[in-house]
């Protein structure tokens, strides 16, 4: 049985949210888009934060919000778990006290809503945290105490909203692998609103792009990544993305042996953007570079710039100016040599 | 090149400065003159006279009985107006600051109106339950609570309109009613505002003279504070009067140096 199934019509101000889909249970998704394009709107909404102005929303084969029928759950009596962009941690209570906030909300004992705290801490591997107050932990940390406190109500559908937003880069690497273990062993739905194509592709098994308040384009990410259907989509996977298996500072993609700047082990992905990809006619030498030889399969005008698609033992989009282009007499079929800095590439374990 | 500064580059006008130094001069003399003539050698057997301590003790335990009142039905209040949205929530808003404007004997003489052995709320008090209010000390609390409850209505209501309403959220979203929230989130986010608004409400009480002695009178011991203690004194002994106004001076510092980051801080 589909275990989300909504169609959410929001209005703020004159801006207005309509947007239809479904999940299943196990499943995560994200809610991908641009600042304002309406997604912390569908948040606030599917958590009851936001009456629907039309439209239907049903979490685990209840309707919680149907206007026309007069249907309305408020947000306390829905199962429903979120873990907001700045995490809002009571300020006042423990790790453990915030945890153990929502079962004690839902009726347990203190001591069964305590044990759950503890249990729920220890699974976000954060024990020894549990009488640390919010403002004592680190980013990363209150982030998964948000989660384990998303988690400790059991809900059926889980939110997160920008969970890796407040993070700097180097612990939001971290969090971001953490964050993907711990939900592949929730039984529920999970949506994951974000504006970073990274977060998303990583973390989710499907993907939803919302632009100005409507879907411009679903499905896996292979399927997003390979058509991008707007300039908004295009740019958002505007990346050249490899996964391999990794050794200290390389990775085997395909046959090819990618040398990078950020040490993984396993699987892992390697990213960078076309502008990152240069293209020279003879073979570039001496410099620590990831070279190898391509062909041109196509060139397209990319903002001021131009996209040159490249075939080869790995497949790449490069953006050079047309003024290099033109340098290069770069046309469809040519023989050229494609090359990418170490320090140019991102990895991430998978 | 070089810009001239305003206000270090030039002279303040003497016709500014000249009224502001008076204007300080005419709030501060007066109590320069009170602390010049408290009669400090006899001090300490003056503070422990009977009339004076009975004063003192019924003062502290009416203002601090009223500022409890004031708590229970005004932080209600203030969640009410800070939190729901409802019709003619701006008059309520006026109504709550009325006692602030209304000159207190004013205040009495309504209190005498409503709950007064023939009032509409104390005639029907005294014969249900025989319970009278005027003249008693409950009366006293009850004229205390009445001046004091706007100053801790209106300090609540501000902190609780500054307070992230978003941690209130994040309190549904976890099941707890809106009850489970205000107790346990919306509370403690707001204490320090709470506990400014009662010091500010409780030293508004100890301090209330004229609805205290319109609807409570002056009887020693039972509705004698220390306002209408420093009054009767001033006709026959000069020296206990200045002894109890140097005791509320002293508190009034107190509370204003406690108070001072929160209230009389200029951005």
């Amino acid at each position: 049985m589909t275990h989300l199934d909504t169609r959410i019509v929001a209005t703020r101000g004159t801006f207005t949210v309509d947007i239809a889909f479904t999940a299943e249970a196990g499943e995560v998704v994200a809610l991908l888009g641009p600042n304002g394009a309406g997604k912390t709107t569908a948040l606030r909404a599917l958590a009851g934060l936001l009456p629907l102005g039309e439209g239907r929303i049903s979490i685990a084969g209840t309707t919680v919000d149907e206007p026309s029928t007069r249907t309305w759950t408020p947000p306390e009596r829905r199962r429903v778990g979120v873990v907001f962009q700045d995490y809002l941690l009571f300020p006042h209570l423990s790790a453990r006290e915030n945890v153990a906030f929502g079962p004690r909300s839902r009726g347990a004992s203190r001591s069964a809503a305590r044990e759950q705290a503890d249990r729920w801490l220890d699974r976000v591997g954060l024990a020894s945290y549990s009488q640390h107050r919010p403002r004592q932990l680190s980013g990363g940390q209150a982030q998964r105490v948000a989660l384990a406190r998303a988690l400790a109500t059991e809900p059926d559908l889980l939110l997160l909203d920008e969970p890796l937003a407040a993070l700097d880069a180097r612990t939001r690497l971290e969090t971001r692998s953490r964050l993907h273990k711990d939900l592949v062993g929730y039984a529920g739905t999970t949506l994951l609103v974000t504006h970073d194509p990274i977060d998303a592709l990583v973390l989710a098994d499907r993907l939803i792009v919302i632009e100005e308040g409507r879907i411009v384009q679903s499905g896996d990410a292979e399927a997003i990544t390979a058509r991008p259907r707007t300039d908004y989509v295009a740019r958002l996977v505007g990346l050249n993305l490899y996964r391999g298996m990794s050794s200290g500072l390389s990775v085997a993609v395909d046959g090819f042996e990618f040398a990078v700047a950020e040490p993984v082990s396993g699987e892992a992905f390697v990213a960078f953007p076309p502008s990152a990809v240069a293209i020279f006619v003879t073979r570039p030498d001496g410099s620590p570079r990831n070279t190898w030889p391509a062909t041109v399969s196509g060139i397209q005008r990319h903002g001021d710039n131009l996209r040159v698609q490249l075939d080869g033992p790995v497949k790449a989009a490069a953006d050079i100016t047309p003024a290099a282009a033109a340098a290069l007499r770069l046309e469809a079929g040519q023989a050229v040599w494609a090359a990418v800095k170490a320090t140019e590439t991102r990895t991430y374990p998978t | 090149m070089r810009t001239q500064r305003r206000g270090t580059g030039s002279r303040a006008p003497l016709v500014l400065v000249l009224p502001a130094a008076l204007g300080l001069l005419f709030l501060v003399l007066p109590l320069a003159g009170l602390l010049l003539r408290v009669p400090w050698t006899d001090l300490p057997s003056r503070l422990t006279e009977p009339s004076v301590l009975a004063a003192l003790r019924l003062s502290l335990l009416t203002a601090t009985a009223a500022t409890a009142v004031c708590a229970a039905l005004g932080v209600p209040l203030a969640w009410l107006l800070a939190r729901v949205e409802f019709r003619g929530r701006k008059l309520v808003r006026a109504l709550v600051t009325v006692p602030l404007v209304l000159p207190p004997v004013v205040g009495g003489v309504a209190l005498l109106l409503v709950f007064g052995r023939r009032g509409l709320i104390g005639e029907w008090l005294d014969r249900a339950f025989g319970i009278t209010l005027p003249f008693t000390t409950a009366g006293v609390i009850v004229a205390e609570a009445f001046v004091a409850m706007p100053f801790l209505v209106i300090a609540v209501e501000g902190a609780l309109r500054g307070a992230d309403t978003r941690y209130e959220e994040a309190a549904a979203t976890l099941g707890a009613s809106r009850w489970t929230t205000f107790r346990r989130v919306t509370l403690p986010l707001v204490a320090p505002g709470v506990a400014a608004g009662a010091v500010l409400c409780w030293a508004r009480a100890l301090g209330e003279f004229g609805a205290t002695i319109t609807f409570a009178g002056n009887f020693p011991g039972r509705t004698q504070t220390m306002p209408l203690a420093v009054y009767l004194a001033l006709e026959n002994d000069l020296d206990a009067a200045l002894v109890l106004s140097l005791i509320l001076l002293v508190v009034s510092v107190v509370i204003l140096t406690s108070l001072r980051d929160r209230w009389i801080a200029t951005p």
